[in-house]
């Protein structure tokens, strides 16, 4: 078996089928009736009230944080947290900022709605363990009861391959006997295994592309290899809400980076136009690189990326395409894969077409795809191919088992049945969701769901009622998003019956109110 | 009752006092009913006063000119 894929790897790159062999016209009706196709998202805009009210709220706990901050440092309270020392008095403030007064003031009181611990696996129904407080959240103690069946609406099972049923499970064992789990090695040194061989061979076939790289970790795989691609001297244009991951790769390469706003096309355009006319920044000689980063799905926002109109501008400007499809790649698309099949485009449009194995797959770990030029390349210039230890065996073989069964590969047609549950769950809950006059943000594909909540206190009470009646969701406030636009985001899952929507529908119906303020 | 109960919850959700302890709760609400208190109470010894002045005011204006002549000529 093991002969096999060599050889196939071997193989010229016209055997191997590549996704939509029609021809894309750049004719700019062509595109617009493509993006009409996929209805744009419109980001509605709160209620004035609203936006008053939730400035107002911050107002008032911000006060009564300088009040305790008062009573704290005139000795009249216990300090719970970090302070300076004695005999460091007459040095530099150091808990003074901003960040460290919002974490002590407000993060402090509310923080049992996060890193809650689970006692079974992420799948659609999860065992917590119950937390307490005595302290209004300095500390916790678990009590040692579970909290069973928990509707799980906050983990990123978007096809349901977080499960532990035996016989699914039977390849994934019998490489962990037969490899054992950890690897011991770096890429280079001796941690490539024929199982890579055949993970990255996969990978490049399911995405439509010459070749593909597998990392052990996602975020590694944006922050690492990035500086490999784009240097001093190149312009990186990334979208205004890109993850962390991208943003700190960008920042670590040491090129020139602008931001344009979410999914502007016209903004992007003109920042396009201005950098090239203008040149690096001091020299005004033409950029070495241009790459333009974007992700599939916005985790936040469920939004989805313009592909057609990207793909126009950059063949245009003669930049290069980064895309991220760490939310998309197998929850989107009619055969899962991610958007460049949503929106009919050719793949070897996009030069590198990055995603993660965390989210559909089940598993951990990242890809980058493209030209084997590119990924020959980065074999041996990445950070995270030389440093960090590969891919564990195990894992690899459930990335395996998910991209056959996704692509029917094992016989069955479990794959599509997922699918198609995935986009009848997407759409039946988005539809109730704005029938019932929530506001909700994204495109009606995406199976990332923000309920927007705004207020700091019904964000926080939303969270405490869906856990009283068992429904376990991911809320989102200040850092991540911005100050006014707190949520609560639901990820849609396949293994989700209709009856546990139905369920979650009624509670969400209860516990917030119609006019898509939460919490009555 | 069931909806007075309510309208206090919608009332800490929106202030953001929900967040807060019972002590800190406790000295918000004293202070605000102490501030809305004091609005009532000016209002009632004060608005009947300046309504009355306002409205001779306005009366003094529009409906004036002919007493003032008369008075002037008596």
């Amino acid at each position: 078996m093991t002969a096999d894929f060599v050889r196939h790897a071997t193989e010229q790159p016209e055997h191997w089928p590549v996704q939509s062999q029609k021809q894309y016209d750049w004719n700019r009706e062509n595109i617009s009736i493509e993006i009409k196709n996929h209805r744009q998202e419109d980001f509605e805009k709160a209620p004035m009230h609203v936006a008053v009210l939730t400035y107002l709220g911050f107002g008032i706990v911000t006060l009564f944080g300088y009040f305790r901050d008062f009573l704290r440092a005139v000795g009249l309270e216990k300090r719970n947290l970090a302070q300076e020392r004695e005999e460091q008095k007459e040095f530099v403030p150091l808990y003074q900022d901003f960040e460290n007064f919002y974490t002590r003031n407000l993060y402090m009181r509310v923080r049992d709605n996060w890193n809650r611990p689970l006692c079974s696996l992420p799948g659609p129904v999860i065992d917590l363990m119950e937390r307490v407080s005595d302290d209004y959240n300095w500390t916790f103690r678990l009590t040692g009861r579970t909290i069973h069946n928990v509707i799980n609406m906050g983990s990123y099972n978007y096809l349901g391959f977080a499960e532990n049923t035996a016989d699914y499970l039977e390849t994934v064992a019998d490489k962990a006997r037969h490899y054992g789990v950890g690897v011991c090695s770096t890429r280079q040194e001796t941690g490539t295994l024929d199982i890579h061989v055949e993970l990255e061979y996969l990978v490049a076939r399911f995405l439509g592309v010459e070749s593909s790289m597998v990392f052990g970790m996602g975020f590694a795989t944006n922050s690492m290899n990035i500086p490999a691609l784009v240097g001093k001297g190149c312009l990186i244009l990334s979208d205004e809400l890109n993850h962390t991951s991208l943003i700190l790769g960008a920042r670590l390469s040491g090129a020139t980076i602008k931001v344009f706003k979410h999914n502007d096309m016209v903004h992007l355009e003109k920042e396009l136009r201005d950098s090239i006319c203008s040149g690096q920044p001091r020299t005004h000689r033409p950029w070495r690189k241009i790459l333009i980063m974007v992700e599939g799905i916005y985790s936040m926002e469920g939004s989805v990326v313009r592909l057609p109109e990207l793909i126009a501008l950059k063949k245009r400007y003669k930049a290069c395409l980064y895309l991220d499809e760490a939310h998309s790649i197998g929850a989107v698309g009619p055969g899962g894969r991610g958007v460049t099949e949503l929106f009919g485009v050719n793949p070897a449009d996009v030069d590198v077409m990055m995603g993660t194995f965390t989210k559909s797959f089940g598993a951990a770990g990242g890809y980058i795809a493209g030209k084997k030029e590119l990924v020959d390349y980065l074999r041996s210039r990445s950070h995270s191919a030389m440093y960090t230890s590969s891919m564990s065996p195990p894992i690899a073989e459930q990335i395996i088992r998910a991209i056959k069964c996704i692509t029917g590969h094992d016989g069955s047609t479990e794959g599509i049945r997922r699918i198609r549950q995935l986009a009848e769950n997407t759409r039946y809950f988005r539809a109730k969701v704005k029938k019932m006059g929530f506001i909700i943000y994204g495109n009606d594909d995406s199976p990332v769901v923000p309920i927007l909540l705004y207020m700091p206190g019904k964000v926080v009470a939303f969270a405490r009622e869906m856990l009283e009646r068992k429904i376990a969701v991911v809320v989102v406030g200040f850092p991540a998003t911005p100050i006014t636009e707190a949520r609560a985001r639901f990820c849609m899952s396949a293994a989700h019956t209709k009856d546990m929507l139905d369920e979650v529908l009624h509670h969400l119906d209860e516990v917030g109110d119609p006019d898509g303020e939460g919490d009555s | 009752m069931e909806y007075l109960a309510w309208l206090y919850y919608q009332y800490l959700l929106v202030t953001g006092i929900y967040v807060l302890e019972p002590w800190e709760k406790s000295i918000f609400n004293s202070v605000l009913f102490s501030a809305v208190a004091m609005v009532i109470y000016t209002s009632y010894v004060f608005v009947p006063i300046h309504v009355r002045l306002a409205l001779e005011f306005f009366s003094a204006i529009c409906g004036g000119q002919p007493e003032s002549t008369m008075a002037l000529m008596n």
